[in-house]
């Protein structure tokens, strides 16, 4: 598992030195980290204890609202004809959605994992 | 182009890619837990904060309005949620979070239609090849997402039954939209980009089958459809990390696309169905019907009350809890606790059993006792506790059934054959709290009510143990 996790953060470091040297193409070089990252994900979820499976759930739902960085590109569009506006737009309502998820995301995790006691604590 | 754009940007969506990693390693054990879930928020706000920090030539007043607008509606509401929302409701919340991902990358999709050069993917002519491929699948398994999850909620809240609904010719009406989509995309390609109604065409023709897809599957097979649509918002997130170019995305959508591709199969495998059976959906329709075939309602069992069952364990020295989704339902969990801790203050070892699949998603269970203060090093896995019900005196099933069923390991023609199950009838005494004498979610009787040694303590599961809890 820490090996995984040091080869994704070594790949991630090391490829955008050959991207501009080697001239891999950027879809590649993103295909690269998005296979790592899917083994990453296979090990440490294999490694989650079944009890913590509806907290997981709530914390993946939780980061999967990272979208929001698409929705704030989309609320910056600036320019100001209809096509911008209609991004903007959508950004907009996409930032809220995602900060419903947000915090409540990481909140509901926060409030299940505090209920998880040890005998006598 | 700028450094920061090049380089400190990259680096820091990266941190927080893997600060998400951590966040998910950290749920290993509930004690690492909080600390990961921490990481998990620090790194949401790093990858905002990057984000703005990228942006910041071009937020205007107007903009930081609706930015914060939208953050300020949206976190309150999560917050507000995230605080009220009872814990055996979790399942529909889970379900209701999907949903919204699913819609955000249907609107983040749209929009980087309607801006490409915002979004740094203009082509010479249109749109680059490459990423209307990328927008066109987030926005295309982010619809499927939003629908499947609302149909999805909208079962496990009670507000739709949770019985499937069969479509003439489903499976054919699926690959025919399946196809739509494909083709749809396809032709966009072939235009770069220059035709709105081909994205449009192809995000309804996903939100179409996201409820062709869902409506077919039953209640019972609900903890599988939440993990699968895990999956879907992952899928989407990571298209759209393409899209963006952005790390964070990337790694957080193969993060949680494998996380739920993972659950999916553990609950199928805890069911013994093969994960194409149950996304072809109606178990339960037609299995039903040759279930409930013989009256098996009319065999003699032994019935017994709140008195009795308080006796027995008394006198018992080792007792295994088996909690099921009627437990959830019945709000029981906190008079089973109380239950638990006066049969200890007897000297009677108590432990809990869980199954894999009991209630309506993967953990469910847990969960609840966690909410009931029950400790987690008293609750056990199927695996490692099966083979004590032999040395327990009790077994006291409290609103499982199906996962009890001894006719899985022995009836070929149930059902259910092959699934793992708990082996209660190895223990001394089964106490069995149970509404009616009718048979589980799946709709297979359950041969243990008539064995000789099984009591039969018909009452609703709160109440039943309140009473226990009494002449205890």
């Amino acid at each position: 598992m820490k090996r995984a996790l040091l080869t994704l953060v070594a790949a991630s470091v090391a490829l955008p030195a050959f991207a501009d040297g080697g001239g891999i193409d950027s879809t590649v070089f993103l295909a690269a980290i998005f296979a790592l990252a899917c083994f990453v994900g296979y090990y440490v979820v294999w490694s989650v204890t079944p009890a913590l499976h509806t907290p997981l759930m709530a914390v993946t739902n939780a980061i999967s609202s990272v979208i929001v960085v698409g929705a704030l590109v989309a609320a910056a569009t600036v320019g100001l004809n209809s096509d911008n506006w209609v991004s903007k737009i959508l950004g907009t309502v996409a930032v809220a959605l995602a900060s419903v998820n947000i915090f409540g995301g990481f909140l509901v995790t926060q409030r299940m994992l505090a209920m998880y006691k040890k005998k006598g604590d | 182009m700028d450094s920061f754009h090049s380089t400190w940007a990259p680096l820091l969506y990266l941190i927080a890619g893997i600060l998400f990693i951590l966040a998910l390693r950290g749920l290993s054990s509930p004690a690492t837990s909080r600390a990961g879930n921490r990481n998990g928020m620090i790194g949401m706000a790093i990858a905002v904060g990057t984000t703005l920090a990228l942006l910041w030539g071009d937020l205007d007043l107007t903009t930081w309005g609706l930015i914060l607008a939208g953050v300020a509606v949206g976190g309150i509401i999560g917050a507000i949620i995230a605080r009220r929302i009872p814990m055996t409701a979790m399942p529909q919340l889970v379900a209701a979070f999907h949903s919204l991902v699913g819609m955000a990358a249907v609107l983040v999709a749209a929009a980087a239609f309607y801006s490409p050069i915002q979004f740094g993917i203009a082509g010479d002519v249109g749109i680059k090849g490459a990423s209307l491929i990328e927008l066109g699948l987030g926005s295309a398994i982010g619809a499927l997402t939003f629908t499947g999850s609302v149909i999805a909620f909208a079962k496990l809240n009670g507000n739709m039954s949770g019985a499937p609904i069969m479509l003439p010719a489903r499976h054919l009406l699926n690959i025919l939209i399946g196809l739509g989509i494909i083709g749809l995309l396809g032709y966009l390609i072939s235009v770069n980009g220059q035709a709105p109604w081909a994205f449009w065409g192809l995000t309804v023709l996903a939100l179409i089958l996201g409820i062709t897809l869902i409506i077919p599957i039953g209640g019972a097979d609900m903890p599988v459809v939440v993990s699968m649509l895990n999956s879907y918002s992952g899928w989407a997130a990571a298209a759209l990390g393409f899209t963006l170019g952005n790390f964070a995305l990337i790694i957080t959508g193969a993060l949680v696309g494998s996380s739920g591709a993972i659950l999916s199969y553990i609950m199928c495998k805890g069911m013994n169905r093969s994960f194409i059976s149950v996304i072809l959906g109606g178990f339960g329709a037609d299995d039903s019907a040759a279930g409930a075939g013989g009256p098996a309602v009319d065999r003699p069992f032994k019935k017994g009350s709140a008195d009795d069952a308080a006796f027995i364990m008394k006198n018992a020295s080792k007792v295994i809890i088996v909690p099921g989704y009627g437990m959830a339902v019945a709000q029981a969990q906190h008079a089973l606790k109380e239950m638990a801790e006066l049969l200890k203050e007897e000297g009677v070892e108590v432990k809990y059993a869980i199954h894999p699949v009991a209630g309506r998603m993967p953990g469910h269970m847990n969960v609840l006792l966690a909410e009931a203060q029950v400790p987690y090093d008293e609750v056990f896995e199927l695996e490692d506790i099966n083979s004590e019900f032999s040395t327990a005196d009790v077994a006291f099933v409290i609103g499982a059934n199906d996962v009890t069923n001894p006719s899985a390991k022995t009836d070929k023609s149930s059902p259910i054959y092959g699934m793992p199950v708990l082996d209660v009838e190895n223990a001394r005494t089964v106490l069995f709290v149970k509404r009616s004498m009718g048979s589980g979610y799946a709709g297979v009787d359950n041969p243990l009510f008539f064995n000789d040694n099984t009591m039969m303590l018909l009452a609703d599961a709160k109440k039943m143990v309140e009473d226990i809890v009494k002449s205890l």
